[in-house]
């Protein structure tokens, strides 16, 4: 049923848990294609046995060059209608995905976008919080989309979305640059279509301890503006 | 005769780095930089020789001394080299981007044979290492 459904995911040093991920994801969704970005570690071997197709990048690239490098094998398989990106760390929940991708169908929407911020249950310290709205803010002014949480990780795509998309953000201001290409982006003419849905993030001691820290704000304002 | 060592050392040197530049191979836009090198390495000598000009030069518009004057202009050049350095290793950047990309692209398993040869695993959920052996992935 989920046969046209790709998950893409940026892969870089999760040896440890991108098996079980990969697994796991791929009971509800079996095209799995995670796009190795250098790893140092056992991550290629890890995804494989998991049962992803694994794309690898020669040297580390970025996490924005991985995701376009991922798009733009997914756009390969002509069966394919959405592409969804997702996190190697285990953050991101498979039933988020199915509601989201569901909704998609049903909707007839380009794009699906997780939000942390929907229902107001985000497990983070008052100053990422305050740093992620504040990024929002900013995205939302400069690029004319009204979303909540910008910075989210977990997106749906609709195959016209994932064939218009060209990321050159190679590090993290990626997120920033996808929404400002979805603002800026036409289908026929016509803006796309989208909605925000809560997705629950799980910030467990592992992906913390891999999150952008604070500091990396300032890296993705600069990149920002420098582009 | 202490001004005229650190003449001929400056004389030396200055020449030694425009000949560097201009015996580089290169093409047509390149002219317009040997010629402006070229004229960078006879006012570099001339200053070298009579040092008051630049202090004249400074003094006429606005600025107290000639080292004062080349400072700024070496400030004003070296954030011009920054700017044009940052742009240049961007177009680098992009283009080694795609490099890469195509050859990760070229080396996968197409998205046809990775169907194929995990379909009939699916049902089971048991992973077998035939993805191990797929082309492309060592």
């Amino acid at each position: 049923m989920n046969d046209d459904v790709w998950l893409v995911i940026p892969l870089y040093n999760e040896e440890t848990v991108i098996e079980d991920v990969v697994r796991q994801a791929r009971m509800t969704f079996p095209n799995v294609c995670c796009v190795d970005d250098g790893s140092s570690d056992g991550s290629v071997a890890a995804a494989q046995r998991g049962g992803a197709v694994v794309v690898s990048h020669p040297v580390n690239l970025g996490q924005g060059a991985a995701l376009q490098t991922g798009f733009e094998y997914v756009r390969s398989d002509p069966q394919m209608a959405y592409a969804v990106t997702y996190d190697a760390d285990g953050q991101h929940q498979v039933a988020d995905v199915s509601a989201m991708v569901a909704r998609a169908r049903e909707a007839d929407l380009d794009m699906v976008l997780g939000s942390r911020f929907l229902e107001g249950q985000i497990e983070a310290g008052a100053l990422k919080r305050l740093i992620l709205r504040m990024a929002t803010a900013f995205t939302n002014f400069t690029t004319g989309t009204k979303l909540t949480d910008a910075h989210n990780g977990l997106r749906v795509l609709s195959r016209p979305v994932v064939e218009r998309l060209d990321i050159r953000q190679n590090r993290m201001a990626h997120a920033s640059e996808i929404v400002a290409l979805f603002g800026s982006m036409t289908i026929d003419g016509r803006p796309l279509r989208y909605e925000e849905m809560p997705v629950h993030i799980l910030y467990t001691e592992y992906s913390k301890a891999k999150g952008q820290s604070v500091w990396n704000s300032v890296n993705i304002l600069a990149e920002l503006l420098w582009r | 005769m202490r001004t005229l060592i650190i003449q001929l050392v400056l004389i030396a040197a200055t020449g030694a780095i425009v000949w560097r530049f201009l015996s580089g191979v290169g093409q047509r836009s390149q002219a317009v930089r040997r010629i402006a090198l070229l004229v960078f390495g006879v006012l570099a000598v001339a200053s070298i020789l009579f040092p008051e000009t630049w202090t004249m030069a400074a003094n006429f518009i606005g600025v107290g001394r000639g080292t004062d004057l080349i400072l700024y202009m070496l400030v004003v050049a070296f954030f011009s080299f920054m700017a044009t350095t940052f742009k240049r290793s961007r177009d680098a950047d992009i283009r080694y981007t795609k490099l890469a990309r195509r050859l990760a692209l070229d080396e996968a398993v197409p998205p046809s044979v990775h169907r194929a040869t995990t379909a009939v695993e699916l049902p089971s959920d048991v992973t077998d290492d035939r993805e191990d052996d797929a082309p492309g992935k060592v």
